[in-house]
């Protein structure tokens, strides 16, 4: 059976038990994800949040962005578990004990203030879009490799897939479903790579493998997997794999707006508001790192194994290239969806790939992990089940943040601030504009991609660093902070991380350069800057308007310790 | 008020935060000081085929994360024992 038809078999295959899921799940009991007291298991409710989390950026995009980054795409690989440890140690046992379904709920109670909340309600639409925007561009990738089309068509039937995901709806909410998508997601990312580990190094463990020594009958056997990553980088005029490029600061700043990001993304914070006790909020986030472990210390392996069989296929184990007429399917496969391109320069009639004017190719980093088991020549139902993965991985979060700007809109923004009259039939439809406009716009963003997908979600994380972080940890660590300042220095972090982003992306792509940036500090890491001036700000406003009132004094003191948490309520 | 005393809630407070910060100090140690700042000069040592400070990056400091949130549960667990405001 051809690759193609298998795909359709796993997806359609995975799809099937992800419904039958919803509908039994249902069916036994109405305790859905959002009842408190559903008394989800703390290893279940970790393994769901873990398929929440775990987006196309973390399972189409990041292990190729490392492939090509070498040590710089360590970024991603501490920055997105790192966020963990500040979730379960200063977010979300407090904020369960506070006892509110949404961070804008948090926030307006918190900081006794309309304004302060529908501020709140803003940054978690943006926040929410713009990661939006970048999933519809995985879910492309996907599509348009499995289907045969271009990028763009790909990315139009994702999201007409996603919309009507969304709006069938009901799947989101359920746990069992997202253990369900766990599992075929980690399967997915685990299968191909103990595969590829074992062929390349004689290691089950991609974890080992990564750092073992080649095996014998690949190029360069006997040699460390990544001295040989390195040496070939040298020789192809790329930077060393083990060293990378970034400055060190941009490096740091990157990894924090990322870890501080996670921990004040509104759709990640939501699960812990919603498990039964504080004890279970602090456990729940450790095994969601563990879950979420399983693949992020895999990435780094695939990565470094994807790089080294595309040199050994594009230019040969002996480096003077391969001939074009005798290159692989796979090369002809991805370049109808455009994502992989060949320019004859030399007219040789030979592939060649390097990091100096020799280069004749062009690779989309966001291929990487598909085409990884093609590449690696694995057999055709493991390539179908890794298309099965990413598109689990890029669905279910693309249709929970839908569900986050829809509600976001149409609820906290229309019913409950702007125009409290509406009727429920009018909520609903504006739940269903507001979801279509931004699936519409992220279909935009898609076709013309401003980076690849994580980089992409990485702005989202800054913008999350920039805003809801230190509202949230000063309204739980500094009792007496009051909500001039909390809006004050929500709007400063936002509206600068936002305005820097859209300079150096939109306004003067061709000026984002480390020369001209902030204290040599990307966009993708700017969040970080945003953060501390939202600090600064707060800190200082706050020093001049006076303390909050004693009864918010009272609450916070209240929410310090664990016992009597109540249940949740809107 | 689930405190006997104000004196209580306050050492409750302090102790929790004093874990909070030891527990933050591994963690920025390991991923922004190993990971990032003193790389490069762990690069010179090797670690079952890896650069050490490379290492660390990619793998060690994700494993230590998992480690620090199981210790956190676990002290905390015990802190709130102490003070008797542990959930029923």
């Amino acid at each position: 059976m051809d690759i193609q038809t298998l795909t359709f078999i796993i997806v359609g295959a995975t799809f099937a038990l992800y419904i039958a899921i919803a509908i039994w799940s249902r069916a036994g009991s109405t305790s859905d994800f959002y009842v408190a007291s559903g008394g989800v298991h703390p290893v279940m409710n970790g393994m769901a949040t873990a398929a929440d989390w775990m987006s196309a950026a973390s399972f189409i995009s990041m292990a190729g962005i490392i492939a090509f980054a070498g040590y710089d795409g360590s970024v991603y690989l501490m920055g997105w578990t790192g966020g963990y440890v500040l979730l379960a140690l200063c977010l979300a046992p407090y904020l369960r004990k506070f006892g509110k379904f949404t961070v804008p709920d948090f926030i307006g109670d918190r900081y006794y203030s309309q304004t302060a909340r529908t501020i709140a309600v803003i940054c978690a639409i943006l926040i929410s879009f713009t990661y939006i925007a970048g999933q519809m561009r995985g879910v492309g990738v996907v599509f348009s490799r499995f289907l045969e089309v271009d990028i763009a068509t790909g990315v139009f039937i994702g999201a007409v897939i996603v919309f009507f995901y969304t709006v069938l709806g009901g799947m989101k909410g359920i746990t069992y479903t997202q253990v369900a998508q766990y599992c075929v997601l980690a399967f997915a990312y685990l299968v191909p790579a103990i595969f590829i580990s074992f062929q390349m190094t004689g290691h089950f463990l991609p974890q080992t493998g990564f750092g073992a020594t080649i095996a014998e009958g690949v190029a360069g056997e006997g040699t460390y997997l990544l001295d040989r990553l390195d040496g070939l980088s040298a020789e192809l005029g790329l930077a060393a794999y083990t060293e990378g490029m970034r400055s060190k600061i941009d490096v740091f700043a990157i990894t924090c707006a990322l870890m501080v990001g996670t921990a004040g993304l509104p759709h990640v914070i939501v699960r812990f508001f919603t498990v039964p006790k504080v004890s279970d909020a602090r456990l729940s986030a450790g095994w969601a790192l563990v879950f979420i472990s399983v693949v992020y210390l895999t990435a780094p392996s695939i990565a470094g194994f994807a790089k080294v069989n595309l040199i050994n296929t594009v230019n040969g184990p002996d480096l003077q290239g391969v001939e074009y007429e005798a290159a692989p399917e796979w090369i002809k496969n991805w370049e109808k969806t455009g994502l992989i391109g060949w320019e004859d320069k030399n007219e040789d009639g030979k592939m060649f790939y390097s990091g100096d004017d020799r280069n004749e190719m062009t690779v989309d980093r966001d291929i990487m992990v598909l085409a990884n088991p093609e590449i690696a020549d694995l057999p055709a139902w493991v390539v179908a089940l890794v298309a099965a993965g990413g598109v689990a991985a890029a669905l279910s979060t693309s249709a929970g943040l839908l569900l986050v700007i829809s509600t976001s809109v149409s609820h906290d923004l229309l019913k409950r601030t702007l125009t409290p009259n509406i009727t429920d039939k009018q909520e609903l439809m504006w739940a269903r504009v507001a979801a279509a406009v931004a699936i519409a716009l992220s279909t935009w963003f898609g076709i013309n991609p401003p980076g690849f997908v994580a980089q992409v979600v990485a702005f989202a994380f800054g913008l999350a660093a920039a805003s809801f972080f230190p509202a949230i940890i000063l309204g739980i660590f500094h009792k007496r902070m009051n909500s001039t300042g909390a809006i004050a220095g929500m709007l400063v972090g936002i509206v600068f991380t936002l305005a820097y982003i859209i300079y150096f992306k939109f306004v003067n792509p061709a000026g984002n350069i480390p020369e001209n940036w902030l204290f040599g500090i990307s966009p993708e890491g700017i969040g970080t800057v945003g953060m501390v001036l939202n600090f600064v700000v707060s800190y200082a406003v706050h020093k001049m308007t006076g303390d909050a009132p004693q009864d918010t004094q009272d609450l916070v003191e209240s929410i310090r310790y664990p016992r009597g948490a109540g249940g949740a309520t809107h | 008020m689930a405190f006997k005393s104000e004196e209580l809630a306050k050492a409750y407070w302090r102790d929790n935060i004093s874990l909070v910060l030891k527990l933050l100090a591994v963690w920025f140690i390991v991923s922004y000081g190993f990971g990032i700042i003193l790389v490069d000069w762990l690069n010179q040592f090797t670690f079952f085929g890896f650069k050490l400070g490379f290492w660390f990056a990619q793998q060690g400091s994700i494993i230590t994360f998992v480690i620090l949130i199981f210790v956190y549960v676990k002290r905390m667990a015990a802190l709130d024992n102490k003070y008797e405001v542990h959930e029923e």
